[in-house]
């Protein structure tokens, strides 16, 4: 890749997520439209810190091949390159190597012979913690100061990249970049930046275009396109039927982001107050004014899950209204007798294992912040048992068995028996996971705490 | 009659998780005079929040932009992600305590 000044770059957005899907007509409208680099996003921390505390992909391999497929085949014809950012779901070193592997696969198939980076962004507690002896280490609210055991909890930590490392890859000649762990919007900035675009227009259409027609009227209908220039840029949907407006370009700043104005980047911080969207026509939007505050120290974030335990979950069901009547104290009688039969049978504390009964139907989602009363039509009863081994999680699962059919009312003076979901009652959900870090890292070289390996054609 | 409600006044009020720690809520009031009340400070603040959610006042966030008729309210999820007592993986239906909150009798209350 070339570094020579140009006017304007055009990024390809086709969906928030890798595997996601999309109909292909709209990567080949991108493309017509002259789109410069294809960028996606495949993880993110939002389904939770099971992904990374276990190294496993959210996303099923046939569903990243079809997409790969499209955006390889159309990349490799239209001669620009392909970025993909957190690979894997929690951008691992086996997520990055995973991505990779499938990849390889449809390069093969298609005939293809690109140059692929791997970026690998996974850290080793031992070297963090000499960043934390060194006081490098910094909390984000609102967690505190990390410790160095809680570093060595962890199964997995990653740190997020900035666009530096998937810069000097594409300056290396890499056709592909598969980026471990990555900010959303690196994913997209990387090549503008490259390219000499500034800073505030580039991370603001990053941040835009990361969910790909999210910010469009028809968030099912592919993703967007994002021009960037000297002074601002434009975006438009890839699906000539959707529409981008001034509110939903502007409402998507405001989405899973705890901070609308401002966000925070590795190298700055993109500040948004001043930014002014007007519509180009029907479907196009211009954003200008955007801003970018080069921070005083640049940092990497931290994000690191740790195992709880093991999970073990049972689930029966509610119709019988007399019992739903007294649900409460039904629930209440439930959590003293499992607490009462396990200390019984299987010797154990209540500090010794953990429980959660869940009333779904009732109050399950909002527990005590619920504001609605009276009695339910049915109730699905959910018991995740948490034990420090999943022989232990079972058992007190199967201890809660009989309860779990035949529980009565503190008012019944007979047995009723309610309705199991399945057989066995109990599902084994393995390793339970937190996440545990929310820390950044004060680094020096953008490029320090990721490596990357840049292969030969088509050597994945 | 009954009482109206944040929600009867707004085109979408949603939740949603911001990285694993935060949750963050928006009202997208249906015009200016929907977003005038749900961004009165009388009525809706950082103390009224922190009661609906049983959080700390002031680690609670809010965000009035009057160009989208938009109220976004932030803060920390008292239950982190995941864990066992997290009931709502991706904190979308916590906005529901929010939504259903009666403007007149809060306004009166607050008067």
């Amino acid at each position: 890749m070339d570094s020579e000044p140009v006017k304007s770059v055009r990024v390809l957005s086709p969906s928030g997520m890798l595997g996601a899907g999309w109909d292909h007509a709209t990567i080949e409208r991108g493309i017509a439209l002259g789109a410069d680099v294809i960028s996606i996003d495949a993880g993110s921390t939002d389904s939770g810190p099971y992904y990374l505390g276990s190294a496993t992909p959210k996303t099923t391999a046939k569903a990243v091949a079809r997409d790969l497929r499209s955006l390889l085949t159309a990349a490799a014809g239209a001669g620009i390159p392909v970025i993909v950012g957190s690979c894997g779901t929690s951008g691992t070193d086996s997520g990055v190597d995973w991505v990779a592997g499938i990849a390889a696969e449809v390069m093969a198939e298609e005939g293809l012979s690109l140059k692929v980076a791997r970026i690998y962004s996974e850290q080793n507690a031992a070297e963090l913690k000499e960043h934390l002896d060194a006081g490098r280490i910094h909390p984000l609210p609102p967690l505190g100061q990390l410790r160095a055991e809680t570093l060595e909890s962890c199964t997995r930590i990653v740190g997020a990249m900035g666009h530096e490392p998937i810069v000097q890859a594409l300056r290396a000649g890499a056709q592909v970049v598969l980026a471990g762990r990555a900010t959303d919007t690196a994913v997209a900035a990387a090549y503008p930046l490259m390219k000499g675009m500034p800073a505030g227009p580039t991370w603001h259409a990053a941040k835009i275009v990361e969910c790909g027609g999210q910010c469009t009227d028809n968030p099912r209908a592919g993703g967007v396109l994002a021009t960037i220039d000297a002074d601002g840029f434009t975006i438009e949907p890839l699906d000539p039927a959707v529409s981008c407006t001034p509110i939903s370009v502007a409402a998507h700043m405001l989405y899973e982001t705890a901070n609308p104005f401002e966000m925070r980047e590795p190298d700055g911080t993109l500040d948004v107050r001043d930014a002014r969207y007007t519509a180009v026509d029907g479907r196009i939007v211009r954003v200008e004014g955007s801003r970018f505050h080069v921070a005083d120290q640049y940092t990497i974030k931290l994000e690191g899950a740790r195992i709880t335990g093991y999970e073990t979950m049972s689930f029966t069901a509610i119709r019988d209204p007399l019992i739903l009547a007294d649900i409460d104290a039904w629930a209440d009688l439930m959590r003293t007798m499992i607490t009462q039969r396990v200390d019984q049978t299987l010797g154990l504390a209540d500090d010794e294992y953990a429980f959660d009964l869940r009333l779904y139907g009732h109050n399950a989602v909002l527990d005590d912040l619920e504001p609605e009363i009276g009695p339910p039509r049915e109730v699905g009863v959910m018991l995740l048992v948490n034990a420090p081994d999943q022989a232990t999680a079972t058992a007190i699962a199967k201890v809660a068995n009989p309860l779990m059919l035949h529980l009565p009312t503190p008012a019944m003076d007979y047995l009723p028996s309610l309705a199991f979901a399945s057989s066995p009652a109990e599902v084994e959900r393995g390793a339970a996971y937190e996440f545990v870090l929310n820390h950044v890292v004060d680094c020096d070289d953008p490029t320090s705490l990721f490596r990357t390996e840049i292969g030969e054609n088509t050597d994945a | 009659m009954p009482e109206t409600t944040l929600a009867d006044l707004a085109h979408e009020v949603r939740s949603k998780n911001a990285g694993p720690f935060w949750v963050t809520m928006e009202l997208f009031m249906r015009d200016a005079e929907g977003y005038r009340i749900a961004a009165d400070e009388s009525f809706l603040n950082e103390r009224v929040i922190a009661e609906l959610y049983r959080v700390e006042e002031s680690t609670v966030q809010m965000f009035r932009i009057p160009s989208l008729n938009v109220v976004k309210i932030s803060f920390p999820r008292p239950i982190s992600q995941g864990s066992l007592r997290d009931r709502d993986m991706h904190a979308g239906q916590h906005h529901v305590p929010l939504a259903r909150m009666p403007i007149k009798r809060s306004a009166d209350r607050d008067r």
